[in-house]
């Protein structure tokens, strides 16, 4: 590992994408993610890579779409209302089966909502997000570390599985300062050669990349291989932390990210007063941890969810925990951010 | 028996899908000789556009990607940036380009990127069944204008290479049509031409060709072309809008 140093999460997930091999980067300006753009116009000329400011979200990512398709390692960055206009070229480039990383450095909601950190892109960033039958996976941190982790853990997921994968920070982690490390490796990039446009290695290899087939039985089989992917996804790329979990806790809190981070200190606070709460912080918003979270209820009294919104994971809890346990949901729409006392006290209020 | 004249290498085997009549074909024809021409099909990249051409990934005997509704001037940015060594071009109708498509083109227009855009202007929808185009003349009527094109009500035909031309940067700009075979033969020197800058890395290349849509029109292939001739060159009037690599050359030569 190279020397610690203190970087924004926005500044530290560019620095770690440009570390990881990615010369390629196209975005537009919004708020809180400006750190981020700015950071790759100031470095990618630096490395000799390609910055670019797009006209749109949309034109942004169909830049992405058209770089990922020549195979190289691209990247895009937004926030939320930005993120909705690229939802088209996402789906377009999961149909078309690209490696492409997205950052959405998420913000309140909906409409213009506001600048303050807000995870309300829960539904949206889980649910495939654009049209059609997708998903693309999801990566949540809930540090500045492991946001910087995220960037080349993304792309090598985007490589292994030809799919666009979103990493879910919000205002708060992209604005916030931590000491990071960066590895001195990174995992190199896969031969993109047998796909990608511009490689063809003899006169009669002539490489298509396409998402129409107009044909419903092909579109079928086109969509049954891509859920194929899915299934080798969910079995191989689930990630989560647990936190006090070896505790005899009858209930079990689940949050992800920034809030996953306010809880954890909750946790500690609550155990000094002798109130076990175990945690459970899914990093891979998709594939959800199912199993995962419905180990953890097992044989707790109550699962409460603790999220930056009115209620999106939880209903992801409530499948996994399938009625075996009543689950709570604590939350605070507008960006307005918990602190660690206000949840001690809103999980003593629902256990006692 | 000797073949003396074949299909262009620059096109696969693989039959068209359009209608009778239709000039996407002599379109496809002219880009396909002129590539082979200039033997650059195997480093080429052709995107598709979402409307009648969108299966022209089976066409072109190059790379080719089809990309959403006119997004291609950005699709095709961002591979050139990422393959500045490959020729990159984009093939695309009036709605795609000058609709849903009017600001991806417009910037990738006004950085002068190193592409070469095809514009086939039908001033219709061709796939969706003949709807208004930004390009539908005045009085013109449409599925979505039955009554004819009010342009007070929706504007004026919208004309992309006096647009274009407008923007500082851009280097190569002509409007040419395929109504006859004389016709074709100048479009097929502006399409290499533009295909020509785009090897020598003069940036933006823009050649528009004003084409027919007998089906959606309602006209049988030659009313068509007459019918173009008279109601759409006086609205889009053919010619060079702009050479910037041909002027400075010349002034380079005066000095």
């Amino acid at each position: 590992m190279g020397k610690k140093v203190l970087m924004k999460g926005n500044e530290a997930v560019a620095e770690a994408a440009i570390l990881a091999g990615c010369r390629h980067y196209f975005a537009y300006p919004i708020t809180p993610q400006s750190e981020l753009i700015e950071y790759m116009a100031k470095k990618m000329p630096l490395v000799g890579g390609t910055f670019l400011q797009a006209e749109s979200e949309v034109a942004a990512i169909n830049m992405v779409l058209g770089a990922a398709a020549c195979g190289v390692r691209v990247m895009t960055s937004s926030s939320s209302p930005g993120i909705s206009l690229k939802q088209e070229g996402i789906s377009y480039i999961a149909a078309s089966r690209l490696p492409a990383v997205i950052v959405n450095v998420s913000r309140g909601g909906p409409g213009l909502g506001n600048i303050a950190p807000m995870q309300c892109d829960y539904f949206q960033a889980t649910r495939g997000g654009g049209h059609g039958d997708y998903y693309t996976p999801v990566l949540s941190p809930s540090t500045v570390q492991e946001f910087a982790d995220m960037a080349p853990l993304a792309f090598e997921i985007a490589e292994r599985y030809l799919t666009p994968v979103l990493i879910l920070g919000d205002g708060m982690l992209g604005q916030m300062m931590e000491p990071v490390e960066f590895p001195d490796s990174y995992p190199p990039q896969l031969d993109p050669s047998s796909w990608a446009l511009g490689a063809r290695r003899t006169p009669d290899d002539r490489h298509i990349i396409n998402s129409l087939f107009i044909d419903p039985y092909v579109l079928k089989e086109k969509t049954e291989i891509l859920f194929e992917v899915y299934d080798e996804i969910k079995k191989n790329e689930i990630r989560y932390e647990t936190y006090n979990m070896d505790s005899n806790a009858k209930t079990l809190v689940v949050a992800h990210g920034t809030a996953a981070r306010v809880a954890k200190s909750a946790v500690d606070a609550l155990k000094e007063e002798g109130v076990e709460v175990a945690l459970i912080r899914p990093i891979t918003l998709w594939p959800y941890p199912y199993d995962a979270v419905a180990e953890a209820a097992k044989g707790k009294d109550k699962v409460i969810t603790i999220e930056l919104n009115m209620g999106q994971m939880v209903e992801d809890v409530k499948l996994a925990v399938c009625g075996e346990c009543p689950v709570d949901f604590i939350g605070k729409a507008g960006g307005v951010v918990f602190t660690p006392e206000e949840i001690v006290s809103l999980i003593r209020e629902k256990i006692s | 028996m000797t073949v003396v004249k074949g299909r262009t290498k620059g096109l696969t085997d693989t039959r068209l899908t359009y209608c009778p009549g239709c000039l996407h074909g002599v379109a496809h024809r002219i880009i396909g000789e002129s590539m082979e021409e200039l033997g650059i099909i195997e480093k080429t990249i052709g995107i598709a556009p979402v409307g009648c051409s969108v299966f022209a990934y089976n066409f072109f005997n190059c790379d080719v990607i089809q990309v959403p509704h006119g997004r291609a001037p950005a699709v095709a940015t961002g591979m050139r940036r990422a393959r500045p060594d490959r020729i990159v071009f984009t093939y695309q109708g009036d709605g795609d380009l000058a609709a849903i498509g009017t600001a991806e083109t417009i910037h990738a227009a006004n950085r002068n990127e190193n592409i070469t855009m095809f514009f086939v202007n039908n001033a219709t929808y061709g796939m969706t069944g003949g709807q208004m185009a930004p390009t539908t003349l005045p009085n013109m009527k449409a599925t979505t204008a039955p009554y004819g094109r009010d342009i007070e009500d929706t504007g004026y035909p919208m004309r992309l290479c006096e647009i274009l031309s407008q923007l500082e940067m851009t280097n190569y700009i002509e409007r040419v049509s395929l109504l006859s075979p004389k016709d074709i033969l100048k479009a097929k020197k502006a399409v290499k031409k533009a295909l020509q800058y785009n090897m020598e890395g003069k940036g933006l290349s823009f050649v528009e060709m004003i084409s027919t849509c007998p089906t959606n029109w309602g006209m049988d292939p030659l009313k068509a072309r007459e019918w173009a001739r008279e109601s759409m060159l006086p609205v889009f009037p053919l010619g060079v809008f702009k050479d910037r690599a041909a002027d400075e050359a010349k002034a380079k030569e005066a000095k």
